[in-house]
């Protein structure tokens, strides 16, 4: 942090001159260091893991509708699993305000895109594409939307799933988590897609579901309520607020 | 000097309610070459008619590959031509660099059209003057587009444009119904057929003067070598071809009588050296 | 305007939040390439592991580039850098085609990535590039790459996470280095992807951000053929 006005800074080499560790304007130019902006540096009001996979005939994500700040459980009711269009759902974990914005930004995308009226709807890839030039390009300019997407969609009518964080990095897989998810969630979807690679929705449900509730016993900026999306042929489904299905009476065995 | 006092400018209404610069610029296009294009139920193709500009100069390339789905085939200045392919160009380009996806064709002919509507709007532009033929495919299928210099453009299932054109288009007309279920080579035959039809009398297809151009399911858009070309000229030599050859175009210079002025009603606008094509 | 102007500054008040998040625009996402050249052929390899510190993002994450019928590229680094240097590349090799009505020749294509990092001296791709391909004389061919432009022309190299790793091994069975009595001769194909999966296994074993398989793309003049093998998944 530079902070060179300060009292206990160091003082000027001469008068009027650079000060040792400062932004140094020379003489005669316009350039105003209160102009130097700070960038977000920092993500403030956060929401925690995504969880998701693709079964047999689409795609499921679930996120829970906290937002924290830091580690206040302060906002309760921020859903973060948008329908962008009929092939496309996303899910977003990070700052909330960054999605926000990137929602925003999505649906005036979508709607551009409805009032040309040629029939063509944007493809899950290409969101997916898209976002990563967003993400790489912000962080390029060292003010990342401090985020991490979710893609998840029917491609042609095969199951999408992709994933993009603050720096643009991207990747698809079968299966991805954000977050503490992907510290305890993910290994146990692994597992059961390794068991049984064509997962009904029906099965894809209670796994999403066993996740959550096992998340919610041990990420401490988790939440009992949560969102899931669910992309098939038949459309996209967005259910909740789902409650974890709390055991606390094994607590006091637990030291 | 001027044909009448209202074509000046572009951006000068005749009392008719008619734009003659941009409708002079539409006579730009039957300047070209004859080009044609047309559409099956999987592919579209367009094929043109080369010229060498002198007994020195090579044959002029008519087609301009865009993007691996999209070729366009030009008719009129070939300079103004090269300008809108490299703005298609780089359009498909922008589009695939953002979303992965390759631009669908009636994009880019709005894009265009809008671009090219700008230069009949402001008395620092003159129009484009170069027609377009179009083929491109795409997941609504193949397609063929027409566009102007008056900045319209068409969505066409068979089109032709250029010197001497109307024969083609007549040809295309009588055979529309057979386009649908043709299988590609079948297509480019009626496409050979069509171009032959707008060559005077003397003149013969070959691999030097025409060039073909496809896309459609699972085929990028390619252009024919002269070998591949050859083959295709082969399947329809010895044919008896259509008696009377073209009509229409730079050969045949339609003389408009001049609007008078005094009249009182507004006369038909049915374009007299607007394109008869549309 | 002027440096003097002083704000309030309180140093008992100034402690930093606790979760202060610190932003790089770089991660390291690990993965190896190696590449081996011969007179009529040549062989590149990457695993198919995408991973940041000790999470494996994903295990089937290809990493080479198909940039023409006969040159492809393989990236191992920054994973956000190499998705957008590739989809740069593939722009630019359209644009080169559609203005000189012909693909890129290898050397062509090796000279412009050069130009393209270096391009971006003061930021930048921070990927090590492997760039392979036959070159006009029908020749295999590998260009690696620094960061930031430098290019060598090789006959084999490793790089990426277990690049240091595996260039001596390489010196000693492909390049046959400190052998004593060994005609040095190029190797066929078989035995350059026999060393390539041996390889490959060691790396495994020995570094974490290179294993659960790889990809092989094999080109030679008949055209380019992939192949993939399996690595352990630890």
């Amino acid at each position: 942090m530079i902070n060179p006005t300060d009292s206990f800074g160091a003082p000027p080499l001469w008068k009027n001159g650079p000060v040792p560790g400062a932004f140094y304007n020379f003489p005669g130019s316009n350039v105003d260091k209160q102009h130097i902006s700070q960038h977000s540096q920092a993500p403030v009001t956060t929401a925690t893991s995504v969880i998701a996979f693709a079964f047999n005939s689409g795609v499921i994500i679930a996120g829970d509708l906290l937002a924290s700040y830091g580690s206040l459980a302060r906002f309760r009711d921020c859903p973060r699993i948008m329908k962008v269009n009929d092939n496309i759902i996303l899910g977003a974990g990070g700052d909330y305000g960054d999605f926000q914005y990137v929602k925003d930004f999505i649906e005036q995308k979508v709607i551009d895109e409805e009032c040309l009226d040629d029939g063509f709807k944007l493809k899950p890839k290409s969101l997916y594409c898209w976002l990563t030039r967003i993400m790489y390009n912000r962080r390029s300019r060292f003010d990342p939307f401090w985020n991490t997407f979710v893609v998840g969609g029917l491609q042609d009518g095969v199951p999408f799933l992709g994933t993009v964080d603050k720096l643009g990095t991207a990747y698809e897989d079968k299966a991805i988590c954000t977050g503490y998810g992907a510290h305890l969630a993910l290994p146990l979807i692994r597992d059961a897609l390794d068991k049984n690679p064509l997962l009904s929705e029906v099965e894809a449900v209670a796994l999403l579901k066993k996740c959550m509730e096992v998340l919610y016993y041990r990420d401490a900026r988790s939440f009992p309520k949560y969102q899931i999306g669910i992309i098939t042929e038949d459309g996209i489904k967005i259910e909740g607020p789902i409650d974890v299905n709390q055991k606390w009476e094994l607590a006091h065995m637990i030291h | 000097m001027f044909r009448n006092q209202y074509d000046s400018d572009v951006t000068v209404w005749s009392p008719q309610g008619r734009l003659h610069q941009v409708e002079y610029a539409m006579e730009a296009v039957k300047l070209g070459s004859a080009t044609v294009g047309l559409k099956s139920a999987t592919h579209s193709v367009i094929l043109c008619l080369k010229r060498a500009s002198s007994e020195l100069a090579a044959y002029q390339k008519k087609i301009i590959p865009i993007d691996k789905h999209i070729g366009i085939s030009i008719s009129g200045l070939t300079a103004d031509a090269r300008i809108l392919s490299r703005y298609m160009r780089t359009e498909c380009l922008n589009y695939k660099y953002s979303l992965d996806t390759l631009l669908p064709i009636a994009r880019l002919i709005g894009q265009l059209g809008n671009k090219m509507q700008l230069c009949t709007q402001r008395y620092d532009r003159r129009p484009y003057g170069v027609g377009l033929l179009v083929a491109g495919y795409d997941d609504q299928g193949p397609h063929i587009y027409q566009t102007c210099p008056s900045a319209n453009f068409f969505d066409c299932k068979a089109m032709a444009i250029g010197a001497r054109s109307q024969s083609a288009r007549t040809y295309l007309e009588k055979h529309l119904d057979e386009f649908a279920d043709c299988p590609l080579d079948e297509l480019v035959k009626h496409g050979l057929r069509a171009v032959r039809d707008t060559l005077p009398n003397e003149v013969e297809l070959s691999t030097k003067n025409v060039s073909i151009g496809y896309v459609g399911k699972g085929q990028d858009f390619k252009i024919l070598d002269d070998d591949e070309i050859g083959i295709f000229l082969s399947m329809i030599e010895g044919e008896e071809r259509r008696v009377g050859g073209g009509s229409g175009g730079t050969g045949d210079e339609v003389i408009r009588p001049e609007p008078t002025g005094e009249e009182d009603e507004p006369r038909d606008p049915i374009p007299a050296v607007a394109m008869d094509t549309e | 305007m002027s440096a003097t102007v002083s704000r309030p500054y309180f140093p008992d008040y100034a402690a930093n939040a606790p979760t202060k998040h610190h932003f790089s625009p770089y991660a390291d996402n690990g993965g190896s390439i190696v590449a081996i050249a011969g007179d009529d052929y040549v062989v590149i390899a990457g695993d198919t592991r995408l991973s940041a510190g000790f999470q494996i993002y994903t295990r089937e994450q290809n990493k080479l580039f198909q940039l023409t019928n006969t040159t492809v590229l393989g990236c191992a680094g920054c994973w956000c850098d190499t998705l957008t240097l590739t989809r740069l590349l593939s722009a630019r090799m359209q644009m080169y085609e559609q203005e000189h009505n012909k693909t890129m020749s290898t050397t062509a294509a090796a000279q412009m990535l050069s130009t393209i990092l270096y391009y971006k001296r003061f930021f930048p791709y921070y990927i090590s590039n492997m760039l392979v391909g036959l070159d006009d004389e029908g020749k295999g061919c590998v260009y690696s790459y620094d960061p930031i432009g430098h290019c060598e022309k090789a006959k084999y190299r490793a790089g990426g996470s277990a690049g240091a790793l595996l260039q001596p091994l390489l010196d000693n069975q492909v390049g046959l280095k400190n052998m004593q009595g060994i005609k040095s001769e190029p190797i066929p194909l078989e035995r350059a992807l026999a060393i390539l999966k041996d390889v490959f296994i060691s790396a495994a074993e020995r570094d974490i951000y290179t294993g659960d398989g790889i990809h092989i793309n094999i080109i030679t003049k008949d055209g380019l053929k992939s192949d993939s093998f399996q690595l352990r998944k630890d």
